[in-house]
């Protein structure tokens, strides 16, 4: 874009702003200053008052006992810390799983060959199903069911049934988050594609998956912290994950405070994993604008 | 515009401030003797009657049938005797339901008294009020009779086993401290996911109260053993299960009382024999 100066056609050194001009920069200048001072003064207010309003309460000495006392912090978080490992394992897990399932849920849905109808049905099936169902009742159903079947090579251990049930129910979410991104993208780029003379999966690998995969990012990132906290169910079928070590520690000791600890942990992945796809976003903006360009 | 703005934020801010301004507590005391006397003169949650709070469900052999107030079970019985103590009717008694986890919330309580196998321990006691102990509870350990641990005779036996425990119970330390087990304890929500998780063969023993663990192996559980019991005194004194108040309960006192004259004409004891089995000849785990 050009600069104010250059669009009224003269060398930016002939300019000389009026008195008037100079007199309406400064009276601007003077109420950004202004402005900024009460927003800083009305937020620095409101923070006093509400904290001012909890610390000054009566009941603020057994409030800040029970939830924020740091003795009980510092004694129960190297096992919420412990525990938290696990959930990392089987969010890892998890994620890549799901981003696989659910992708495959979404290419089949999306499919139009009528001799793929069976499979259509069974993963608009599944999807129905999975994604109405409570996560708690699924992992329930694969932590004490599956292995009360007394098949051969079933995994026993708590947390891999732990994982395939959490598979099970977000696969479901991200099949229609992809799907959902697929159906985004203008079917001329598919038509495009195959008038250049691309086969129909490589149209589909080169031209839409792409374009369907960046378009859904934010949701599917959605997803993925809500997966985060929700390894905590999990627990329900016996591992120790650090929500569970804190529940522990809480119960124990009749004090919220390992909670907190718990909280800390799960803010700590999920901030830095939002940021990290909001760079991603923007990278991928900025090259499809130079392409536009 | 932006004047009005402003001008219906401080409002509302205003009115937020009015809505937490600070209601008056009443002060704490312990009451003197006198106090005791008669219902009337009894700082209750609701006058006129007894608020008494457990979780739901209300497990066997503490309550029955899912109904406090049918004055079955051990709890239900304990706490008919306690309200009758303070001079309470039966028709006095309204049961109420608090889920464990919010019993110990700071700040003012539903209920008069909480009765739910809740241990006494120092530290929970910074948090709540807690009556004397009306059961001394041992930790029992249940196993299947196929298990390979089914003939241990000594905790150290079971240093290898999978247990499990109930979760916001005292087993699961007593699990840590006793029995040092080589693998991480599982915690289940309830003694039916516990039952679930042995029988599924996830766990090889489970490990909660002595009374839970005759419920369990009688009730629940077919092909079970009790393999036998272990006394825990998370600190000092062994562990006995208590009536929760609020911190700072003027009942305190008053519920101590009762539960003292219950216990020296023998009316507690009677009430745990009729409701609880007999432990003695369960074999007695050392180390």
């Amino acid at each position: 874009m050009a600069s104010p100066e250059t669009a009224w056609g003269g060398a930016p050194q002939d300019y000389r702003p009026s008195p008037r001009q100079l007199e309406r920069e400064r009276y601007r200048r003077s109420r950004r200053i202004r402005n900024r001072w009460i927003a800083a003064l009305c937020t620095l207010a409101f923070v006093v008052l509400v904290c001012a309003a909890a610390v000054l309460s009566p009941g603020w000495a057994r409030v800040r006992g029970t939830f924020l006392s740091w003795p009980e912090f510092t004694r129960t978080f190297p096992a919420t810390l412990g525990g938290f490992w696990l959930n990392v394992q089987m969010f890892l897990v998890a994620e890549a799983l799901i981003l696989v399932l659910g992708l495959a849920v979404a290419l089949v849905r999306t499919t139009r060959s009528p001799g793929l109808l069976p499979l259509r049905l069974a993963a608009t099936g599944y999807v129905d199903v999975f994604r109405g169902t409570p996560t708690l009742l699924i992992i329930f159903v694969v932590g004490f069911g599956l292995p009360a079947l007394q098949l051969q090579g079933t995994p026993s251990q708590p947390w891999v049934l732990g994982v395939i049930a959490l598979v099970l129910s977000y696969a479901a979410y991200v099949g229609e988050v992809f799907r959902a991104g697929l159906n985004s993208v203008h079917p001329s780029q598919r038509n495009a594609a195959r008038a250049l003379g691309l086969s129909e999966t490589q149209a589909l690998r080169h031209v839409v998956l792409p374009q369907a995969v960046r378009n859904v990012v934010p949701p599917l990132l959605n997803d993925f912290v809500s997966l985060q906290k929700d390894t905590a169910l999990v627990a329900t079928i016996g591992p120790l994950e650090a929500l569970r070590h804190a529940q522990i520690s809480a119960d124990y000791d009749f004090n919220y405070t390992p909670y907190l600890g718990a909280a800390v942990l799960f803010i700590a992945v999920t901030i830095p994993l939002a940021r990290y796809t909001d760079r991603l976003q923007r990278r991928a903006m900025s090259k499809q604008w130079a392409a536009a360009g | 515009m932006r004047t009005v703005l402003a001008a219906s934020a401080a409002a509302a801010l205003a009115l937020a401030t009015a809505a937490c301004a600070p209601t008056s507590s009443s002060s704490s005391g312990t009451a003197s003797a006198a106090d005791c006397g008669s219902v009337s003169s009894l700082s209750l949650f609701k006058s006129g009657q007894l608020t008494v709070a457990t979780d739901s469900p209300a497990y066997e052999p503490w309550f029955a049938g899912n109904d406090p107030a049918n004055g079955q079970g051990f709890e239900s019985a304990v706490a008919y005797a306690v309200a009758a103590q303070l001079g309470f009717s039966k028709a006095q008694v309204k049961w109420v339901i608090e889920p464990f986890d919010s019993s110990y919330a700071p700040g003012k309580k539903d209920f008069d008294f909480d009765i739910n196998e809740i241990s006494i321990t120092s530290q929970r006691a910074k948090a709540v009020d807690f009556s004397t102990g009306y059961y001394t509870a041992d930790q029992g350990v249940l196993v299947l009779d196929k298990s390979q641990y089914a003939n241990a005779t000594s905790l150290s036996a079971l240093k290898g086993a999978r247990i499990g425990v109930q979760v916001a119970t005292t087993s699961y330390q007593a699990v840590l401290d006793q029995i040092k087990p080589s693998q991480q304890p599982s915690v289940y929500n309830t003694t039916d996911d516990e039952i679930n998780a042995l029988q599924d063969g996830q766990v090889d023993a489970i490990v909660t109260d002595m009374p839970t663990v005759f419920y369990l192996a009688s009730s629940e559980l077919s092909g079970g053993k009790i393999l036998g019991q272990f006394s825990y005194n998370g600190g000092s004194a062994p562990e006995q299960f208590g009536l929760l108040l609020q911190k700072g309960s003027k009942l305190t006192a008053c519920v101590d009382k009762a539960l003292g004259a219950l216990e020296s004409d023998g009316k507690l004891a009677q009430i745990t024999t009729q409701w609880l089995s007999a432990s003695a000849d369960v074999p007695e785990l050392k180390q």
